[in-house]
């Protein structure tokens, strides 16, 4: 259960890929095992601002409800739309098509290297 | 944390484990929603081992379980099975419990893991007044195996060669699998078709791997479980049911049978059943896809002050929409199709009062 080098991570079991400004959002493949098969995924309106450990949207389970941290201070400038249909795409592909949310960041915190987010987990 | 015998088969299957009334119990194999949908269209088998088994015996076994329990257990047939609850002298569910009539002077009662000892110490102490009867915690010497779903018959069927077409629902019989002598109970907590076997403890594993083994058949945990015992509008001791709440407002009124002598909380049960009861239980469909979970609050459109609270509620995987059931204001007699609201989260949504249960297997 690699959790892929490319990505950074937080402790709210939250993948971040830098791109320029740009940041995508997911959560980690241990989050979306850990809360089962996802079935609703809320997420944050296109043009919301975000702001660091606040929450920004809810991922739920048949069995519980696991709520999404905006790792940093930005605007939402993307969501993906895909996820109303198809929530599950989260679990098959967590650090791929079930990504979350792209933020325009103003600024960014420490994020955990794949190597400390593995310990981070007992991986 | 306790383990039943059948730990070491979960492991193998790669279960994520949840702790259930002090029990590490599988809560899914791979994918809940799969699970479900397999016991729905197919057959998914399930670990209930943890489930207490309590054998009633001796001339007065019958009477005893007039006077413990809350229906008439006297007048159900040899190798039938009865629904039914022991309640304390207040009236409240001490537990829900499936009983089996195994001969005139032997019964079988099936209660909830949590509440094994509870249950236990209440039918020790109603023994009492009562010279001939015994009471046998058999629990540890039993797995229970449930197989639910459409293919469950003929799954058994194969593996036991035995005609289980006339096998009544609230059946039990005694069949052969692979040599294991083992009790087959046409009961279930699915709303499906299905059978719960009963394995001495010794032999679960044989009779598990020969189950999961059927291409049939799938291992489902205890999530998918839930789901389906919650469209199927079944208790769960412990959120529709505990010790404060009356069988009249759980819906359960009619397992109650006044028409036999004196039973343990007859007196406050006889009180209760002219009066509204404070709350009653009713069925919820949700819009959109978001569910009203267990604790949240219940609204009149608009309404500051809570009428109620959710007990179990899910996006229901075959129905496609939210469903709950919740315990609301008996004053208000709410009727089919009321509109109402859920407090989600700081979300009002709207959730319209249905029929229980929720699903009905065709026939």
């Amino acid at each position: 259960m690699a959790n892929p080098d490319h990505l950074q991570y937080t402790k709210e079991h939250e993948w971040v890929l830098i791109d320029g400004d740009t940041a995508t959002i997911g959560i980690t493949r241990y989050a979306a095992d850990a809360l089962g098969e996802i079935v609703y995924v809320d997420l944050p309106k296109v043009g919301s601002s975000t702001s660091h450990m606040k929450i920004c949207g809810e991922i739920e389970s048949t069995k519980s409800v696991g709520e999404l941290y905006a790792p940093m201070d930005g605007e939402v400038i993307e969501a993906n739309t895909s996820l109303d249909a198809a929530p599950d795409t989260v679990n098959a592909d967590p650090f791929g098509e079930g990504w979350l949310i792209k933020i325009r960041y103003t600024s960014l915190p420490e994020l955990l290297s794949a190597a400390e987010y593995d310990a981070f987990t007992g991986e | 944390m306790l383990r039943t015998p059948l730990n070491a088969e979960h492991e193998k299957l790669g279960a994520s484990f949840t702790d259930f009334g002090g029990w590490s119990m599988p809560v899914r194999y791979g994918s809940d929603l799969d699970e479900h949908h397999q016991v729905r269209q197919s057959a998914g088998v399930f670990d209930i081992s943890h489930m207490a088994e309590i054998r009633i015996k001796g001339p007065e076994a019958a009477s005893y379980l007039d006077y413990a329990l809350v229906s008439k257990l006297s007048e159900v047939e040899v190798s039938r099975a009865k629904y039914t609850l022991i309640c304390n002298e207040q009236g409240g569910a001490i537990d829900d419990l499936i009983v089996y009539r195994m001969a005139e002077d032997e019964f079988l009662i099936v209660a909830n893991a949590a509440n094994r000892h509870a249950v236990v110490v209440a039918l020790v102490e109603r023994q009492e007044a009562f010279s001939d009867v015994e009471v046998l915690d058999e629990s540890d010497d039993w797995a229970l195996i449930a197989l639910q779903g459409p293919k469950s018959q003929g799954v058994l069927e194969a593996l036991s060669a035995k005609d289980l077409s006339q096998a009544k629902y609230y059946s039990i019989l005694t069949a052969q699998i692979q040599g294991v002598e083992v009790l087959l109970a046409r009961t279930g907590y699915t709303g499906e078709d299905g059978f719960e076997i009963f394995v001495p403890e010794e032999h679960a594993g044989t009779i598990w791997r020969l189950l999961v083994d059927q291409p049939e058949v799938e291992p489902s945990g205890l999530a998918a479980r839930d789901t389906l015992r919650l469209e199927a509008g079944m208790p769960l001791y412990g959120h529709e049911l505990n010790l404060d709440v009356t069988p009249f407002e759980a819906n359960l009124g009619k397992v109650i049978r006044f028409d036999k002598g004196g039973f343990v909380g007859r007196e406050a049960l006889e009180a209760q059943s002219g009066l509204t009861p404070e709350f009653r239980l009713y069925g919820l469909r949700g819009e959109g896809k978001r569910a009203a979970r267990a604790d949240y609050e219940m609204f009149l459109p608009g309404g500051d002050e809570p009428i109620g609270q959710v007990t179990s509620g899910a996006l229901s995987p075959t129905l496609g929409y939210p469903i709950a059931m919740a315990f609301l204001d008996g004053k208000l007699e709410l009727e089919i199709g009321s509109q109402l609201e859920a407090d989600v989260r700081g979300t009002r949504i709207s959730f319209e009062v249905v029929k229980l249960p929720f699903y009905k297997r065709g026939r």
